[in-house]
């Protein structure tokens, strides 16, 4: 054994060098340990900035400025003709109502353009309340109630403090916050949740603009994507993993699908403009159109997924289920898809997150339009949150700036959500051993 | 300074020896002795031996495997024989495996692996092409080099083949096959206890004797076993191979190893490849002690491999 001596040599040599390097090598960790925490700290401090940026600016949108006016349900105005027909209830005019209320209050305003003033004191949406409450209530008419009103957008924004300091106020705004503070002082102006915030669709009136509308085209349109591209997704990275035949049409169809992953999304707004609604004369606006054109961004993304789930899964699962004879349909179902099911849904969850976060493509095919009513199906115009967003951002009202914020809320709610039943179905179906 | 020597000196011609784990050494070393029986040299690439068998039940005859244009076995000819436990072995590399795979066809899933020649099973070809794969894999079971159960509860793995074949019409027909497949693998004692907990659980010598009740559950004919005991520590290796002499008694069993005395210990007959040849096939006892072909005396003497 001639060769032990310069084994020795070379082992306390080595020993040396280790020794000496060591430094070198501990620093290298340490800062890349640094590295990683910098960019961990720097990323939670621009969520705070993002999160704290919308909340601030947009919480005060779900509570709404009301005032409480003594309303006399005057038979006179509602119902001359004493027949209490639905139709008589519904074409009466409340808006008398309230503004004789409002005058009782300042009997003072006799100028002309002042008590014009006084009469945009309380918002446009409180005939549609009162009208409500007489419809659901007859035995109302007749009777002098108190009742609780939502103000004017700009009252609002006067009472949150959002126009500025009163020195900087305009001679119309002057003269409401005057009628403000004496409401205030009568104990006449309370901040409610704001109903109309929740319940209704878009409109150009902020105190009147809901959200609602937004939420459920939301909704209608990811059923429609989840509804389509998670079993398309799914049964087509099965097929073109486990399946399909390894050879040039394979090859072709993987580099096609990688492509379409990275496609700008707009190009698929187009190709649903063309496909959907000028070939198949599908209703356009409609979360139909809406749920396929997201299908086609979001497939690539949830079969790429799918595959490299279905990749990981170890061969000697599907040597163990061959080797004791099972059919390769009874191997993938019985023992791969199952493995593979939480990667799948990982993918799953953010092609949808995505989707649901998309409105380039939902431009194109006309979700962006001004839509009123609160969508009741697939096929109904609507609109989506991302888009509302858009247009809300848009609008010139001071109101609108609140409601943006407010609205990016739910959108981060409606995530978290979808998200988190995401992780729920994940975790039950993961098999940990 | 720089740079680290390798040290372990390779002309130590024991070296190999000192590098196997003591349980997989072939014997003691000892200088080699003259070779008597030796008749063919190390060029001679025709097979030594009968590979016939009178009662056979696997036939193959010039088997040739590729792996796209390269021969990974070239011209097999070997019999099966019923109820005997047959060993392959070999140096690595040596095509030993691959042709084991061939037997139930386990090389389909393997890209670019083409097959030619003639394997059949009791007269019927197992590559025509109206066979189909899943029978055959019912009849010709197999058994892994890593133990591989299934991700799910002990019971599940054993009663997973049994179902997908439609071997039982009730659960209680099922346990039953799984209890007596489970003591056939002499795991029953251990794990009647805990039928509901994963297999993956199990050690590993628990887990390779699972897998054997899974083949056996199936009720095959043949079991191929691909280096069983390789991950095995020297008791597990010990129940294995003690299974293995018990299961002869129903079943054809193949089993590829790289342990020499293991081959010795469970099997009748032993087949020697080399390079993808089939060199030497016979008599266990004969093989090992008088060795026709020069490369077989080579290999179990632990010239090389």
């Amino acid at each position: 054994m001639n060769d032990l001596a310069p084994h020795k040599v070379a082992t306390s040599r080595s020993l040396d060098i280790v020794m000496e390097g060591l430094a070198k090598r501990r620093k290298a960790e340490l800062r890349f340990r640094a590295y990683g925490l910098i960019s961990i700290i720097a990323a939670l401090l621009f969520l705070l900035i993002l999160f704290s940026s919308i909340i601030s600016k947009g919480y005060s949108a779900f509570l709404y400025t009301n005032v409480a006016l003594d309303i006399t349900f005057d038979p006179q105005i509602i119902d001359p003709e004493g027949t209490r027909s639905s139709d008589a209830l519904s074409g009466a005019d409340y808006d008398a109502l309230w503004k004789s209320a409002v005058y009782r209050l300042f009997p003072e305003v006799t100028d002309r353009q002042k008590k014009r003033a006084l009469s945009g004191f309380v918002g446009s949406s409180a005939g549609q309340r009162l009208r409500a409450m007489v419809k659901a209530e007859p035995e109302l008419i007749g009777t002098t109630r108190r009742v609780w009103l939502p103000v004017d957008d700009n009252i609002d924004m006067l009472a949150k403090g959002h126009l500025g300091e009163v020195s900087e106020l305009n001679d119309r705004n002057r003269d409401s916050q005057g009628w403000l503070v004496t409401l205030q002082n009568q104990d006449r102006i309370r901040k409610a949740i704001n109903q109309e915030f929740f319940t209704n669709g878009d409109s150009r009136e902020p105190e009147a603009a809901g959200i609602w509308g937004a939420v459920s085209g939301s909704a209608f349109t990811l059923l429609v994507t989840i509804g389509l591209s998670l079993p398309i997704g799914i049964a087509a990275a099965i097929y073109l993993e486990e399946f399909a035949s390894r050879d040039r049409w394979t090859d072709f169809i993987e580099v096609n699908i990688n492509n379409l992953a990275a496609v700008p999304s707009i190009v698929f707004g187009l190709l649903g403009l063309a496909v959907f609604i000028n070939i198949f004369g599908l209703p356009r606006s409609s979360p139909l159109v809406g749920g396929l054109v997201l299908t086609l961004m979001t497939l690539p993304v949830i079969i790429i997924a799918g595959r490299s789930a279905l990749k990981s899964v170890p061969p000697s699962v599907r040597e163990a289920a061959l080797g004791i004879g099972a059919s390769p349909a009874q191997m993938v179902f019985d023992h791969v898809l199952p493995l593979a099911m939480p990667g799948m849904l990982t993918g799953a969850i953010i092609g949808t997150a995505r989707a649901l976060g998309e409105s380039a493509p939902l431009l194109m095919i006309g979700m962006v339009a001004f839509i009123v009513d609160v969508p009741t199906g697939l096929t109904s115009p609507a609109t989506v949150l991302p888009v509302q967003i858009y247009l809300w951002a848009d609008s010139p009202e001071r109101a609108f700036v609140e409601r943006t914020s407010a609205a990016i809320m739910v959108l981060l709610v409606f995530l978290i959500v979808m998200n988190g039943l995401a992780v729920y179905l994940r975790k039950r179906y993961e098999r940990r051993w | 300074m720089t740079t680290y020597t390798a040290s372990i000196s390779m002309s130590d011609p024991n070296a190999e020896h000192y590098l196997l784990a003591p349980h997989e050494r072939a014997s003691p070393v000892k200088p080699r002795e003259k070779a008597t029986n030796v008749k063919f040299d190390r060029d001679h690439r025709e097979t030594i031996g009968e590979y016939t068998s009178a009662s056979a039940r696997i036939r193959c005859r010039n088997v040739d495997v590729f792996y796209g244009e390269k021969p990974a076995v070239q011209d097999i000819n070997l019999d099966i024989g019923n109820n005997q436990v047959i060993a392959l072995i070999g140096p690595s590399g040596c095509g030993k495996s691959t042709f084991l795979r061939c037997l139930n066809r386990m090389n389909d899933t393997i890209q670019d692996c083409r097959v030619t020649g003639d394997i059949s099973m009791d007269g019927k070809p197992i590559y025509g092409q109206d066979v189909d794969v899943v029978p055959l894999r019912a009849q010709v079971g197999m058994v892994f080099q890593k133990p591989n159960p299934f991700p799910k509860s002990i019971f599940e793995n054993v009663a997973y083949g049994p179902r997908i074949h439609g071997l039982v019409n009730a659960k209680s027909e099922l346990e039953e096959i799984v209890e007596k497949s489970l003591r056939r693998a002499g795991l029953w004692d251990e794990v009647k206890d805990r039928l509901a907990q994963p297999g993956t659980g199990l050690s590993g010598g628990q887990q390779q004797r699972l897998c054997i009740a899974r083949t056996i559950a199936v009720n095959p004919e043949v079991i191929l076993m691909d280096e069983p005991c390789s991950a095995l520590d020297p008791i597990a290796t010990a129940k294995i191979e003690q299974l293995i002499d018990e299961l002869r008694e129903l079943y054809t069993i193949v089993i590829v190893t790289h342990s020499m005395q293991q081959a010795a210990r469970v099997s009748q007959r032993t087949a020697y490849f080399h390079l993808g040849h089939l060199i030497e096939v016979g008599e266990t006892a004969q093989v090992f002690t008088h060795p026709q072909h020069q490369l077989t005396e080579d290999y179990i003497t632990g010239r090389f491999g």
